[in-house]
């Protein structure tokens, strides 16, 4: 699914990287806690998240996760923004909750989750 | 190559800068991907832990064509109970540190899945040492690749010192 895709069905906000986004992502993961999003993201993921902080950059840039998504109507500071748009990050934002956020791409087919199996 | 970095206790907004340095570092030097990303998410744990629990302290890298060696020092209250720490879900974190999106009870089973080897010695009031050691020369790859870790932690060697 492209991020364009996503910023359609979740009405998003774009404030970068609006150049990227025929970027295809593959699989989604809705965390607020950020140990979490380590312990089960996969690769070409976009991340939901109602985290506002510059935790939520840096967590993301780490995993080399291109697409964040705030979730909750909760806009990234101008900091946070400048932080994405050096890592070439697109952000984007939406009114819609988590839970929502995540239904309208799940049922869009966006339905690959996690790395690993929960036990 | 050694670097070497102050990880301040004070300013939870810079926590995982340096994580963020060594993964530019490894990625200049031509690291495969995964295990770059491999070294970020357990150095960044680690670093984590020292800013919520430790006041902060000390992150050495040590990159040879071998090996990675990332050693976190403090010299905060040390982890009680270590068996219990490695659980995944057990945190002894504040509410405030939940709501900047940590304390998850995550981070040291995240350190022992990233890690090739994982050293943790710690004793209370004696503060924590954190060594993780990733190889440069074996498989490598990334964590999905990896096999899940065994329910004892693999690779992890006992604390020296731990209080009983």
């Amino acid at each position: 699914m492209t991020v364009r895709r996503i910023a359609e069905l979740l009405e998003a906000r774009v404030h970068t990287g609006e150049d990227d986004l025929d970027l295809d992502v593959s699989a989604a993961c809705g965390a607020d806690l950020m140990s979490d999003v380590m312990a089960f993201v996969k690769e070409k993921v976009v991340l939901l998240t109602g985290l506002v902080n510059p935790q939520a950059i840096r967590t993301a840039d780490l995993l080399d996760i291109r697409v964040v998504v705030f979730v909750r109507g909760k806009t990234p500071s101008r900091d946070m923004v400048e932080a994405a748009r050096e890592s070439g990050m697109i952000l984007l934002s939406t009114n819609y909750s988590m839970f929502i956020s995540c239904g309208r791409l799940y049922e869009a087919g966006l339905r690959a989750g996690g790395t690993r199996e929960i036990r | 190559m050694t670097l070497t970095f102050t990880v301040p206790g004070g300013d939870f907004n810079q926590a995982g800068r340096a994580s963020g340095e060594v993964k530019k570092v490894l990625a200049r030097l031509g690291v495969d991907p995964g295990i770059i990303k491999r070294a970020a998410v357990a150095m960044y744990e680690a670093e984590i832990n020292m800013v919520i629990h430790a006041g902060g302290g000390t992150a050495v890298a040590e990159i040879s064509p071998e090996r990675v060696v990332l050693t976190l020092e403090d010299t905060g209250p040390g982890i009680p109970d270590l068996d219990l720490a490695m659980r995944e879900g057990y945190s002894t974190a504040p509410e405030w540190i939940r709501e900047l999106g940590f304390g998850a009870g995550m981070g040291l089973p995240n350190m022992r899945r990233n890690s090739d080897e994982l050293s943790i010695d710690s004793a209370p009031g004696r503060g924590t040492r954190v060594t993780i050691v990733l190889r440069l020369d074996g498989e490598g790859a990334s964590v999905e690749n990896r096999a899940a870790p065994a329910a004892a932690p693999a690779g992890t060697s006992p604390a020296e010192g731990v209080a009983p």
